[in-house]
Formats: structure tokens, sequence, C-alpha cells
């Protein structure tokens, strides 16, 4: 059996180790004690502040938004991280050395999004756990494996749309900015506070083509019953979503990668 | 430094952080949208109620939101920044105590705030058709500057612990959620745990948007107004008291340029 191709091993290597050393890099500058409980404590209070905001309005059960919030604070880490990683580097000054070496980019910057999949999935894993518990929601065993899949999933789905925000750091200065929007739209629209159907018919029309809006439903339909071949159809719609914004934030990174040299702006911060 | 130059110190310091924070464009923007996005969550669970006066409480509640908001993150952060472009150092060095020189800054963010608030207000009103008449609008007018002031102090309180550790800055974020359910600001504290309660009314903010809501919808505003001042100034004295001992136990662990 012949070796693999070395340029494979050397794509593999970048994709793994580039990625796990640009995550240490990222989360580097804040203390594991205080990063660590940011990413446990917000979760916690969104879902606390949306459940009893749904108990005085009586729109939807505490299940609801347990699910729905602590789903949607997967993009926590999947949009910060991810506009981090380019935001970051261009304001260190690294950014021009990392594309000056012939790496190439599809496992570069693929690299960085495997640790923030894996960041926001259990992120989100955690808030279901606790949030579940208190305030006791019951769930079939069964049902749990299918929830993490679909949790998995929506992390990545949003990791897609993390790549686009990291392209946009190419352009803008104020990332965290841009998180925190994209972050608030998601909250909105993705309908883990209000059901979908009951959103005004443009922001439902919207809502589907965003990541994150099938994983929730789909957790949601599990946490009720239903079987993992039930929800296939949202779990690959969830995926697709995440996909497709993907291969746009690959292709704008490589379109303002082209803009910034030419413009010479890649290190301007 | 003489009693007689400390309101020229603060006046100065509020003014030049009011101007400092007027400049950043996407800061301002994000002060004004990010509570839109969870007052618009509120105003859109809130009308599927039908119920007009729930409404009308969300929409006062929520145009708060942004003023704490303003405070517990960016105020923390403001410090932290000080303390990463290395003039912390030199603000400690300076002859005006350094509770002082947080004062203004905190204050200056609750102000931001007020943007926020008229935003809020604003969205509530054009798109969910929110109508906020005030039933007494000088104890509205009087309220809304007292509330603002007290959570600058209470901002000013969580600076101070900035100063002498460098990732407390966290705090900020980790509190801004949670001051908007105990505060009653979305949802009415007679629903949370029974726990809560004695939590909320040592917050300025819960005194302050009952305030609100009581100028605005014609009850008596008088004793929570006061309630609201008085854990304002509370807040000012323990943050003064303890900015000095906190300072000096910043300089024997040499934590003022670590970032």
């Amino acid at each position: 059996m012949s070796a693999p191709p070395r340029s494979l091993v050397n794509s593999g290597r970048i994709l793994v180790v580039g990625g796990i050393i640009s995550y240490r890099a990222l989360f580097n500058w804040l203390s594991p004690w205080i990063l660590i409980p940011s990413f446990l404590v917000g979760p916690l209070a969104q879902i606390l502040l949306f459940a009893y905001l749904g108990r005085s309005a009586g729109v939807a059960s505490d299940e609801f938004y347990v699910i729905g919030n602590a789903l949607q604070y997967a993009a926590i880490p999947c949009l910060f991280a991810m506009s981090s990683t380019i935001g970051d580097e261009r304001e260190e000054k690294t950014l021009g050395i990392i594309l000056s070496t012939p790496a190439p980019r599809v496992p570069l910057f693929l690299g960085r999004a495997l640790p923030v999949i894996l960041n926001g999935f259990l992120v989100a894993v955690f808030a279901l756990v606790v949030g579940g518990l208190m305030f006791s929601i019951d769930v079939p065993p069964s049902a749990y494996t299918p929830i993490l899949l679909a949790t998995l999933v929506a992390s990545f789905s949003c990791t897609g749309l993390g790549f686009v925000c990291a392209a946009l750091a190419l352009r803008v200065r104020e990332t965290a900015v841009l998180a925190n929007v994209v972050f608030g739209f998601l909250l909105v629209f993705c309908g883990a506070n209000i059901p979908v159907d009951l959103l005004p018919d443009w922001m439902a029309a919207v809502s589907p083509w965003l990541p994150l809006t099938h994983g929730i439903e789909a957790a949601r339909q599990l946490a009720d019953g239903a079987a993992l071949g039930d929800v296939g159809d949202l779990l690959l719609k969830e995926a697709g979503v995440g996909a497709a914004f993907l291969v746009i934030g690959m292709l704008m990174l490589a379109y303002f990668e082209w803009e910034s040299r030419r413009r010479a702006t890649l290190e301007t911060f | 430094m003489s009693a007689a130059a400390v309101p020229r110190a603060l006046a100065i310091g509020y003014w030049m952080h009011l101007k400092m924070l007027a400049t950043s464009a996407f800061n301002g923007f994000l002060a004004i949208i990010w509570p839109l996005f969870f007052a618009t969550i509120a105003f859109l669970v809130y009308g599927l109620t039908g119920d007009d006066r729930t409404l009308l409480y969300a929409s006062i509640g929520a145009s708060v939101m942004g003023v704490w908001s303003a405070v517990s993150t960016s105020g923390s952060a403001t410090v932290q920044r000080e303390r990463r472009q290395g003039t912390l150092e030199l603000l400690v060095a300076a002859p005006v105590p350094i509770a002082w020189v947080l004062l203004p800054i905190t204050t200056a963010m609750a102000t931001v705030g007020l943007y926020s608030m008229a935003a809020t207000l604003l969205w509530g009103w054009l798109l969910f058709g929110i109508d906020v008449t005030i039933a007494h609008p000088l104890q509205f007018a009087v309220s809304v500057p007292v509330t603002v002031l007290a959570i600058g102090m209470l901002g000013f309180l969580l600076s101070v612990t900035v100063v002498r550790y460098r990732t407390a800055w966290a705090l900020g974020n980790a509190f801004e959620l949670p001051v908007w359910l105990v505060s009653g600001f979305l949802v009415p504290i007679s629903i949370l745990p029974e726990w809560v309660r004695p939590i909320s009314w040592v917050l300025a903010p819960t005194w302050g948007v009952r305030a609100i809501r009581e100028s605005a919808l014609g009850g008596q505003p008088l004793p929570d107004l006061l309630a609201c001042l008085g854990l304002g100034v509370g807040y000012l004295l323990i943050g003064v008291v303890c900015a000095e001992s906190v300072l000096r136990s910043a300089r024997q662990n040499a934590s003022l340029a670590l970032s």
C-alpha cells in the first residue's frame, strides 16, 4: 500500500494542527476560569430570561424555550470565534504572514472551523442539559442521541455563517459588533423564541434560509417523541443551509483576500 | 486634590468620555440595536396575548435594558481597554482619585444608553403601535435621569473590581441578562422564584424601571424613585470606599499593567 501523497498529508496537518493552534491562540488571551463560565452562564441566563417571558405571556412551554435558546446559543462561539480567527490575526499583523504561505486555503480555513463547531456543540449541549434540569423538562431517553446529532448539525450550520462573518472581517474592524448583530438576527428570526408560523409573514419567509431554524425545529420534534427518520429532512435542510453559507464564506474570503492584496489593506486596522 | 476641584474633574471626565463614545459609530449602532433584538422578541411574544397594557409594560421595561447593557458590558470593557492601551497606570498616577476617574466613565456610558431608550420606545411605537402616553410628564422627566444615574453608579461599583482584577470585565457580560430578568424589565418579578426577590430589591434598576412605569402609567413613582436614588448613593459610597483599597491591592500585586 503506497503512502498518501505529500500534499495530502500537508493539507491534513494544516487542517488539524493548524486548527488547534489557531483555536488555542484565539482563547489564550482569556483565563479559562473566566472563559468557561462565560460560555456556561450566558446560555443559562438567556434560557431563564425567555422561559420566564414565555411563562408571563403564556405563549409556549418551558421546553420550547430551553431547546430553542440552548441551540441558538451555539451561535456565540460559532460566530465570534470564526470572525476573530481572521479579525484578530489582522489586528495582530499576522494575517499577512499566514496568507503569504503556500498553504492551501481550504484546509487552512476549514481547520479553524472544526474546534469552533465542537465548542458550539458543547456549549449547546451543556445548556440543554442544565436548562432541562432547571425547568424539569421530560425528554425520552431514546431522544438523547438524535438531539445531540441535531445540535451538532446546527453547530456546523452556524459555523458556515461564521465563515461569512470571518470573510467580512477582512473588510470591517469591529468583528465583535458584526457577530453581535448577526447573533441578534438569529435570535429573532430562527424560531428560538417565537414559533416560526407565528412570526410576521416576511420574517417567516426569511427564517428557513438561516442556520439553526431547521435544527431547532428538529430538536423540538425529537424531544416530543419523533424518530430520527421523521426529522431527517429538517436535518438535511439545516446541513444544506450551513454548507451553502460555508461555500459563500469561502468565496468571499478568496475575493476579499484578493482585493486586500490589490488595495494593500490586509494589515490596515 | 481640593474638594472644589472634584466637580470640575467629574464634569470634564464625563464630557470627554461622552465625546469619545460618540466617535465610535459601530459601538453606538450596537448600543441601539442590541436591546432592540430582545425588545422585538418581547413585543412579538406579548403581542400574541393581545393585551395592550402588557405590551406597554414591556415597552417601558425594554427601553431601560439598553441603559444597563451600555453600562454593564461597555463600562467594564472601557476600563480594560485603558489597561490594554497602557493608560490605566497614568490614570492611577494622576492626582485625581481613581473613583472620580471611573465615575464619569460609567455615567457617560449610561447616558449613551439613553439613545437606546429613545430608540426602543420609537421602535415599539412605529412597528408595533405601542403608544406610550406619559401620565405624569414631570415625574417621568425626573425618573429617567435618576434611573440612568443610579445604573451608572452600579456600573461604577462593577468597574472598581476591573481595576484590581484584569479578567473582571467579563463580569459585565455575565450580569447583562440576569439583571434584565431580576430587575423586572420584561417579566414581572412576582413570577420569579421567591429567593430571587431580595436580589431584585438591592438592584437600583428594579426601582428605577418601576418609577418610570409608574410615572408613565399614572401611579405613584416617588417611593420607587427614592429607593432608586438611595441605592445609587449607596453604590457610590461603597465604590469610593473600596476604590482606594482595591487600588492599593492592584499596586501591591502589580496587576495594573497586566492585560
